[in-house]
């Protein structure tokens, strides 16, 4: 008997798959109600992408990952960091700064770039934990503040820092030197764009992740404080230690976020800074059920439907926020489908277990009985 | 922590406000022919592992004080909840008033006259006694003057002597629990089940509660009382209803039973008497606490109050003591998961006041919590995570930082053979074993570790004869290789059985000691309510 039956893998798929068929279908209906042309629609999402729009779903889903990572750190021992895209703001500002002085050169210039954005970004965290720690503020409601403020102290500092380039409105921070700039990979045959440099540090950040809460101390630490924090204080976890560290690393892996984009595309920090990234990176976090492989299949769909989504204005005139609304039925429907596939499989097991021991049972009672 | 002072308002103060009794006559009998109030046939509850209970069956008179009794575990709380509608039966039925009722939740047991009155309150202190008595039932008689006069109509017809208008939060145990009772009877009860009425009650308010439903009863209401206290049911019950191990053993009158017969109407004659071999106790003291006090909250009485204690090695040092009266507190400082207001705790001569909680675990003490659930398992993880549960610094369960599950796991199967888990394997989740499997995966862990002390709070509570007979067998084993253990118990026979000495704890204070081979349950008990306050000296 293993921790892998065919049972307990069935169970997991099952839930995935019937949330897209209910958001499938409510989409649909969705559609049908206001006229719009339904086959069409999904026509052009389901395409097969070009290409180029790989390259694009390959690069979503890059950043997309990485503040899914940082949400599930915080997940695993029950925080809910909804400030990753406050701490994201922090970290990409910092590293574009610094990165754009050019202090140092070529690769060791990233180095440390993207080191200043994991520190800015904690140290951003850290403030929620802190409260939560010493005051017993609901780090919900901290880091929800703190992404409003983290918006505002960029915007001041953006104003003291930022140049205007000739002959445009655009405002930006002193573009990162070249030696810096990180070309991409050609991953994709047939595509002119290229894959950013960075989607290393997805997969760097997938491994550590897997590793450290599943291999170490420190990750038997935090589930354990993540499943029954009662327990764990009986075990000898210090949890406000814990939380702070927790918190901080989330808010670290969010510093991340940005880094793939800033030195594969942007090269500086400017107004047209993507924003809601965090956001996204809880609900893939969940679809994901904060496992490293499942947020990478999950981040992988979120970029599809972004990608092949921005075809629809154009080619169907229906507006691709539609999208949207897709993303947010799969969500519901998939943590409706989670708490129902846990409760199924807690169920299932203790039956099985019960069965087996009373099995057990009758055969020892039945070779007692023959031997007597 | 219940509040034991008390503080309860004259029961019996006559209200002006409420001259207008309803003609509403207090809780009309609809008999069916005299037919019982309630009767149970033949049910039967399986959970995973366990048959919690089997071929129930008994009948409850209407009007009568009717006490279930039963060990820790017996199933007496599985037999309450399906008679509340919160758990199913899935054999047997339920009559009430002569007709088959069935009860798929809280509200149908309420919809057919049955209300039910929680061992742990459920008030919101920052709400009045009328806002709390409303709660979830506007529907009756809406939440203002006429839920007011309602509340006080069934305070008069029933003698609870309560004011609506006070706030929760402002009342003591014995007044809170007449407004859970009042909450009940609000609703239309007129059958009320009481489980464990008297565990969180001082004896003056104990017998004021038995002064109530003596009143209660008068008015035509039934009242099942869960309690295992034997001598409480022989003062309070008309009928008495013994279960032992999930099943109805007899029912009986109080007059033609003592104490003694109850008792092994409900223990069995089978079970195994904990008992000690010859003293093991050596003069190396393991675990000294000198004058240890935790304030209560909001600067109330201190909830530990000058604790001192020496437990040498071979040593089990018992302690008795109505819920509540600080053990949990006690064993929480100790374990450094509480900081004590003042005063020291030794392991051998290290001072480990400071120490946090893992610091006190690596230096060998093993931990029995008293409440597995919450303190001792990951129930939704796999039995060999548990087994790293409170070990997860410690070998075979690491090799530096790193887990090492491959040492994990093969320790697991050792503990699970040696301490005979019965489990299919050691990947099930913790939470599908049955309770006295799971203790026994916990014992088999804290001793794994060759702990110098062990803090075993009720450590056979809610498990089955055969694993509470191996856990004492593994308690002794080790005190023989001296091992000193705190034994925290409400079962006096297992302290009796296994402790070298005993002390009972009463309002956070330790009594004297007494010699387990010379006292007895009545001493104990005694002791435990305060009662033998005069003739023992501290």
């Amino acid at each position: 008997m293993n921790r892998l039956s065919p049972r307990r893998i069935g169970l997991a798929l099952s839930a995935p798959l019937l949330a897209l068929v209910v958001a499938f279908l409510i989409t649909s209906l969705v559609l049908t109600l206001f006229g719009d042309p339904v086959l069409d629609v999904w026509k052009t999402i389901l395409h097969v992408p070009k290409p180029r729009q790989t390259v694009q779903i390959i690069n979503a889903a890059t950043v997309y990952y990485l503040s899914a990572v940082a949400v599930a750190v915080g997940f695993r021992m029950n925080l809910f960091n909804i400030g990753v895209d406050g701490q994201y703001r922090v970290g990409v500002f910092a590293a574009a700064v610094f990165a754009g002085q050019a202090w140092l050169p070529g690769v060791f210039n990233i180095v440390v770039a993207i080191i200043v954005a994991m520190v800015a970004a904690g140290l951003w965290a850290g403030i929620a934990a802190y409260l939560k720690v010493r005051r017993g503020v609901s780090e919900v409601i901290s880091t929800i503040m703190l992404n409003a403020i983290a918006t505002g102290v960029v915007s001041w500092l953006f104003a003291k820092v930022a140049q205007r380039s000739e002959g445009s409105n655009i405002t930006e921070t002193k573009t990162i030197p070249e030696s810096s700039q990180l070309l991409g990979l050609k991953l994709v045959p047939g595509a002119t764009n290229r894959v950013f440099t960075l989607v290393v540090l997805a997969v760097i950040v997938g491994l550590v992740y897997w590793f450290v809460l599943g291999r170490t101390r420190f990750g038997f630490d935090l589930r354990a404080t993540g499943r029954s924090e009662s327990a764990a204080v009986a075990s000898g976890v210090n949890v406000p230690r814990m939380v702070m560290t927790a918190m901080i690393a989330s808010g670290a892996l969010a510093g991340l976020v940005g880094m793939p984009q800033l030195f594969g595309q942007d090269h500086n920090y400017g107004t047209t800074i993507q924003s809601g990234l965090g956001f996204a990176g809880i609900g893939i976090a969940l679809l994901g059920r904060n496992n490293p492989i499942g947020i990478a299949i999950a981040s992988l769909l979120w970029a599809f439907l972004d990608i092949q989504s921005n075809a629809l204005q154009i080619g169907v005139g229906v507006a691709q926020e539609i999208v949207y609304i897709i993303q947010g039925v799969i969500l519901f429907a998939v943590v409706i489908a989670y708490e129902l596939i846990r409760r199924t499989d807690l169920r299932l097991e203790q039956q099985r277990v019960a069965r087996e021991l009373a099995a057990q049972r009758q055969a020892t009672t039945a070779t007692e009985g023959a031997s007597a | 922590m219940p509040d034991h002072a008390p503080n309860c308002p004259a029961p019996l103060r006559a209200r002006t406000r409420s001259v207008a009794i309803t003609a509403s006559p207090p809780l009309t009998q609809t008999t069916v022919s005299g037919a019982p109030a309630v009767e149970l046939e033949g049910i039967t509850k399986r959970f995973p592992g366990v048959v919690a209970n089997k071929d129930v069956t008994f009948s409850v008179r209407r009007g009568t004080v009717h006490a279930i009794v039963g060990e820790n575990g017996a199933g007496k709380s599985t037999l309450m909840k399906i008679l509340y509608g919160v758990q199913r039966p899935d054999e047997g039925t339920i009559k009430v008033d002569g007709k088959v009722v069935n009860l798929h939740s809280p509200a149908d047991a309420i919809a057919a006259g049955i209300g039910m009155v929680f061992q742990h309150f459920m008030l919101a202190d920052n709400l009045s006694v009328l806002e709390n008595v409303v709660l979830g039932a506007e529907k009756l008689h809406g939440i203002g003057d006429a839920a007011r006069r309602e509340i006080q109509r069934i305070s008069d017809v029933y003698k609870l002597g309560v004011d609506p208008d006070v706030l929760v939060g402002d009342l003591g145990v014995g007044a809170r629990q007449r407004i859970e009772i009042l909450k009940v009877l609000y609703r239309g009860a007129k059958i009320l089940i009481l489980d464990e009425p008297t565990a969180v009650l001082v004896p003056q308010e104990v017998d004021e509660l038995f002064g109530q439903l003596a009143d209660l009863k008068d008015e035509g209401v039934t009242v099942l009382f869960i309690s295992h206290k034997l001598d409480e049911v022989l003062k309070v019950a008309d009928s008495i209803t013994v279960i032992r191990r999930g099943t109805t053993i007899d029912t009986v009158e109080p007059s033609t039973v003592n104490a003694r017969q109850l008792a092994e109407l409900m223990v069995g004659s089978e079970l195994p008497s904990p008992t000690t071999e010859e003293s093991t106790v050596t003069d190396r003291v393991l675990l000294r606490v000198e004058d240890l006090v935790l304030g209560g909250e909001d600067g109330g009485r201190p909830v530990l109050d000058g604790i001192s204690l020496t437990i040498h090695a071979g040593e089990v040092l018992g302690i008795a003591g109505v819920e509540g009266n600080g053990q949990a507190e006690l064993v929480e400082v100790i374990m450094g998961m509480r900081e004590p207001t003042s005063g020291r705790v030794f392991l051998g001569d290290r001072d480990t006041s400071d120490w946090g909680t893992r610091e006190i675990r690596e230096a060998g003490v093993g931990y029995i919590p008293e409440d597995r659930h919450r303190h001792a398992l990951l129930l939704e993880a796999p039995l060999w995570e548990n087994r790293m549960l409170g070990h997860q610094t410690e070998r075979p369960n690491v090799k530096g930082q790193l887990i090492d599950a491959a040492g994990a796991k093969a320790d697991t199967e050792r503990i699970v053979r040696e301490y005979d888990v019965r489990t299919p394997s050691i990947f099930v989740t913790a939470g599908s074993l049955s309770g006295g499997n799971q203790q026994k995966l916990i014992i088999g862990r804290e001793m794994s570790h060759s702990p110098k002390v062990l803090v075993a709070a009720h450590p056979t509570r809610g498990v089955d004869v055969g694993a509470q007979a191996s856990i004492w067998d593994h308690i002794r084993a080790a005190r023989r290789e001296g091992l000193a253990v705190l034994l925290i118990s409400a079962d006096l026979e297992e302290l009796i059985g296994l402790s070298d000495t005993i002390r009972v704890i009463l309002r956070g204070q330790l009594s004297g000691d007494f010699d387990p081979d010379q006292v007895t349950a009545e001493d104990l008990g005694a002791a435990m309510t305060g009662a033998g306050e005069k003739e023992q000296t501290r």
